[in-house]
């Protein structure tokens, strides 16, 4: 499996290659790629239904319990087949609709890694490499929805999309922490199983931190505002973010985590809450659209909406029905998206409103979007039949609020129906719109996909026990926990759900027909509701932080660079003082001053009178020169202090620096006096204090001794082990050589750097002649 | 001030031109001498690399950049490269014998009857020396360059 | 000798701060360099101070005689010399470009990170 999850990481990075072979086919070319992981994910199929959880695991960082493993049971077998079965299409059909795009080799490379940490990520068997491969998928998403990066509104909403989902992001990886910590193991098969989770302390903080990660992923309400703007992407990245893939991450989570944490009450009042307002305002949202890229996405909120809370509710029922609608949802809004995008290129338009009679020009696309939208629709015999039907059943079967949650049901399963015929039928039958090109049939790569998925779609729903043993029963075991006897079929009997469904069926069709006059009205409300939504809260909260960001830097970043040296030099002084003196007291000990030879006494008075000609001189010659006279000071005190190899050193560098200082420093003008009396005032009180203190701690260092040097051992293993007579030099390539090697690499550092400011330079001299 | 400059950077001198074209082979004696006895006695790669240094810019005074880059043959910056990498080389035979990074390995053999000792800390010195004398040569020759 | 060193070196740390504040480029340098020399001075001081026992091991000896001076400390000088030096042709290289950019040498001046 490890390699099922890299594979696609390689093949994205030899895309741009293969491009230069298979030109045109590359979409034929690269799909091969899912179409093989369809094929070794199916060939688990016996081994998962007949009950049996496939494990692997290679240690990644043992110490911490973050391994790269990976799990395959039901619900992991379904959403890879998924994502690999519908990646295969997708591919194809970018091909087509991207042919001749001067970017299609970075697509495909951002595309494949994306499909790949969808796979990690429901396939992770590892709380730590699961929140990895979940970071990957929103950069990744980020990449593809701003691909179209030369335009302004594709950049905008590319970054809300990724702020919100990595703000979840941050509190899912708390949530999942504190999950490991809580439960002794992060590895997601152990947590499941582990005891007492529920009775922990944590337990609150665990949910609300992953729910605020899965609700910003799955565009829960209050977060549901980002992924209608992510159809600034192209058509085929939003079919496969809104089908199968990026947005069903947090549902995929939610379903994976439900075992261990949805007997919890605040799970399900949370779960069951968002996801109904979600559902129904999704649906509304997308009655209330035009756009046919808008309606659909609306109509995915509603689906997710919908996940969310069969997952909060959490009975059997509840279950089946949230593998089946998962299932179907993913097929048919594949399909739907993909025959948006046919259209939009086709007819050049996006606006529903425009569009109409296209059946005759495009006779297989008609068929697929008709196909698809009886599945959206949830009309008999399609598989979204099963998957509604058994979600107003599992909305019956509910213990928390199922009135409520019955009422939103039926509310939504009506809206649904009307902007299932606006998306699948409108464009298609009655009269023929006015659109800005001439419409006709789609290349082949475009309507396979939406054909097979519908068509997918239309097998399921006839034949319900083949998705029933394939996944959508192993599925149902992983989430529930434990095995239900169910199975699934299109005539249950005559009982409340038809019921239902029928009158939603007669509503939807009185809404469809009202299609055209609630245009404008709808409109209206929706712009008084844009005003007070929480998306003005997303642009409030992002001004506000830059406008932060601009104040502190204003305050702490005035650009003095005095300034930032008195705070630093300060700060030091008064902790590092005030620790001195309480803990140390004030000691200006003169031990050993009467040993001092004259010379050296001599030395020292040359150095102290350095010191303070330099502040007072007001000649630029006579501080360098004075700089000089200090250094050889230095190089004497090495010298007569046993340290030839410094002495040396010292008088080298003084040499070279003198030659730097004639290079440059005379190039710069004079000594200026720009100071104030009060600056000069208080930079001397700064300095007399730093230098007060280096004094006091010298002398505390001096005067006391905790433990012994380690140059003990330098001494004499120098000969011995090192065989080096001259010790410094020993200490220097062999014994701390790690050291020197660092430090010639900044001085190396320091070289280039002055060498590229300096070429630099030149070169700009040239480019204005 | 200009004037005073342009005196310093390129002296006519006869004295000092004729002796940097003596001083120079000597220095790099000098140089090679103090890093191959660096181990024993004061010296070393820093030391040495620094009395190469002051070497070609002594003559880099007298006889100006382009004829002390057609003496140094190589670019300066090219030296730093090749002591960084003889630094790393350096570290690596030990990982072979097991041991930690870095840690010295000593070969010894006999030539015409006297012992030579080789080993990775010497190549590691040269690569200090090299380092050295690259980075100050660099920062020297390109302040010089871009006088000019 | 180390303990007269110990208020020399305050004296000098103190006289680079000075420099350092002051809005003048070229004083910038002349503390920074002073400051090197300070900083070096420190730690070959607070090690101990020995007269004339350079820590070298004789000829056909295994170990020096007696006590030497602590070479530890004599080895990170030796390094924090040289890429002092680098670090000032950076410095000075750098406040020559700011120099020429900006047009003057007053620090107080250069407080845009664009221009």
């Amino acid at each position: 499996m490890l390699f099922a999850v890299l594979s696609g990481f390689i093949v994205a990075a030899l895309a741009p290659w293969l491009m230069g072979f298979l030109k045109d086919r590359i979409g034929w070319g690269l799909a091969l790629l899912p179409a093989g992981l369809t094929l070794y994910f199916a060939s688990f199929i016996p081994a998962v239904s007949g009950g049996e959880v496939v494990l692997q695991h290679w240690a990644w960082m043992p110490i911490l319990d973050v391994h790269l493993s990976f799990m395959l049971d039901g619900l992991s077998l379904m959403f890879a087949l998924l994502i690999s079965f519908i990646g295969t299409f997708i591919l194809i059909y970018a091909g087509a609709y991207l042919k001749g795009h001067e970017y299609l080799g970075r697509f495909y490379v951002i595309m494949l890694s994306f499909m790949a940490s969808m796979l990690g990520l429901v396939l992770s068997n590892n709380l730590i490499s699961l929140f990895v491969f979940w970071e990957l998928t929103s950069v990744t998403s980020y990449l593809l929805i701003g691909f179209n990066h030369r335009d302004l509104d594709a950049r905008k909403c590319a970054l809300q999309g990724l702020f919100v989902t990595v703000a979840g992001g941050l509190a899912l990886m708390a949530g999942l922490v504190m999950l490991g910590l809580v439960s002794g193991s992060f590895q997601i098969s152990e947590v499941l199983v582990a005891d007492g989770l529920l009775e922990s302390p944590l337990i609150t903080g665990i949910i609300i931190c992953v729910l605020l990660g899965t609700f910003t992923k799955s565009a829960q309400f209050p977060f549901h505002f980002w992924l209608p703007n992510a159809m600034a992407a192209p058509t085929p990245v939003s079919a496969y973010l809104h089908s199968a893939t990026m947005v069903k991450a947090g549902i995929y989570l939610m379903a994976r985590l439900n075992p261990a944490l949805g007997e919890h009450m605040l799970w399900t009042v949370l779960l069951c809450s968002a996801g109904g307002i979600t559902m129904l305002l999704g649906v509304y949202l997308a009655y209330s659209a035009t756009g046919v890229k808008k309606v659909l996405a609306y109509s995915t909120v509603m689906a997710l909406g919908t996940l969310t809370m069969l997952i909060g509710i959490g009975t059997d029922y509840a279950m089946i029905a949230f593998a089946s609608f998962l299932l179907g949802h993913s097929l048919y809004k594949g399909a739907l998206f993909m025959i948006a995008g046919a259209l939009d290129h086709e007819t050049g338009t996006k606006d529903l409103t425009r569009m109409g009679g296209l059946r005759k020009a495009m006779p297989i696309t008609a068929t697929a979007a008709l196909i698809a939208g009886l599945s959206l629709a949830g009309l008999p015999p399609l598989f979204g039949f099963i998957g509604k039907e058994l979600m107003l059943e599992a909305v019956l079967s509910a213990e928390w609020q199922s009135s409520l949650l019955l009422v939103a049901a039926v509310l939504t399963a009506s809206l649904g129906i009307a902007v299932a015929a606006a998306v699948a039928i409108k464009p298609f039958w009655g009269k023929v719109g006015d659109t800005p090109k001439k419409p006709h049939e789609a290349p082949v790569g475009m309507w396979l996909g939406p054909v097979v998925l519908a068509a997918t779609s239309l097998l399921f729903g006839i034949l319900p026990f083949l998705p029933e043993g394939w996944v959508v029963a192993a599925a149902v075991t992983s989430v529930k926990g434990q095995s239900v006897d169910f199975y699934l079929s299109l005539w249950h009997g005559i009982n409340l759900p038809l019921i239902l469904s029928g009158a939603s069926l007669v509503a939807g069709a009185v809404l469809y027909a009202l299609w055209g006059r609630t245009r404008a009205p709808l409109t209206m409300v929706n712009d008084v509701f844009s005003r007070v939504g929480p998306e003005v809260g997303y642009f409030r909260f992002m001004s506000a932080m830059t406008g932060f960001a601009a104040w502190q830097t204003r305050v702490l970043q005035n650009g003095v660079m005095g300034i930032y040296m008195i705070v630093l030099i300060m700060t030091t002084v008064v902790l590092a003082g005030y620790t001195l003196l309480s803990q140390y007291g004030l000691h200006l000990t003169l031990t050993g001053i009467g040993e001092v030879h004259f010379y050296e006494w001599a030395i020292a008075l040359l150095m102290v009178m350095a010191a303070v000609y330099v502040i007072f001189t007001r000649s630029r010659l006579g501080a360098v020169a004075t700089i000089g006279a200090l250094g050889f000071s230095v190089a004497l005190i090495f010298i007569l202090f046993s340290a030839p190899d410094l002495g040396i050193t010292q008088v080298l560098i003084e040499t070279l620096t003198v030659i730097l200082l004639v290079l440059v420093l005379f190039r710069l003008p004079g000594f200026s006096h720009y100071s104030s009396r009060f600056e000069i005032w208080r930079d001397g009180t700064v300095a007399v204090l730093f230098g007060g203190l280096m004094t006091l701690l010298m002398l505390g260092a001096l005067d006391t001794r905790y433990f012994e040097t380690i140059s003990g051992f330098f001494v004499e293993a120098s000969y011995p082990e090192a065989q080096g007579r001259n010790i410094v030099n020993v200490i220097l390539v062999d014994f701390r050589a790690l050291d020197t090697l660092g430090e010639i690499f900044v001085l190396a550092i320091a070289a280039m750097g002055v060498y590229s400011m300096l070429r630099l330079r030149a070169e700009v001299k040239d480019d204005r002649g | 001030m200009t004037e005073v400059k342009a005196k310093v950077i390129k002296s006519n001198t006869v004295i000092l031109h004729t002796a940097s074209l003596f001083l120079l082979p000597l220095q790099l004696l000098f140089s090679m001498f103090l890093l191959l006895r660096g181990h024993d006695e004061p010296g070393g790669g820093f030391i040495a690399g620094l009395v190469a240094a002051g070497a070609f810019v002594l003559y880099l005074f007298a006889h100006g950049v382009d004829s002390t880059r057609k003496i140094l043959r190589v670019e300066p910056h090219d030296l730093i490269g090749a002591g960084l990498l003889f630094g790393v080389i350096s570290a690596l035979p030990a990982i072979f014998f097991g041991q930690a990074l870095l840690t010295a390995q000593w070969w010894s053999f006999y030539l015409v009857g006297t012992e030579v000792k080789l080993s990775t800390v010497l190549l590691f010195d040269l690569g200090v020396y090299l380092v050295v004398m690259g980075s100050i040569l660099t920062i020297v020759m390109s302040l010089n360059e871009a006088e000019e | 000798m180390e303990h007269l060193m110990a208020y020399i070196i305050g004296i000098l740390f103190g006289s680079a701060v000075y420099m350092m504040l002051r809005r003048s480029i070229v004083k910038l340098v002349i503390g920074l360099m002073i400051l090197s020399n300070a900083a070096n001075l420190l730690i070959f001081t607070v090690a101990g101070m020995t007269r004339g026992a350079p820590p070298l091991i004789a000829e056909g000896a295994l170990m020096p005689e007696g006590a030497v001076a602590d070479p530890l400390p004599q080895a990170l000088v030796l390094t924090a010399i040289v890429i002092a030096f680098g670090v000032l042709a950076f410095a000075v290289v750098l406040i020559h470009r700011a120099y020429e950019v900006v047009g003057n040498d007053d620090l107080d001046q250069m407080k845009d990170t664009d221009t």
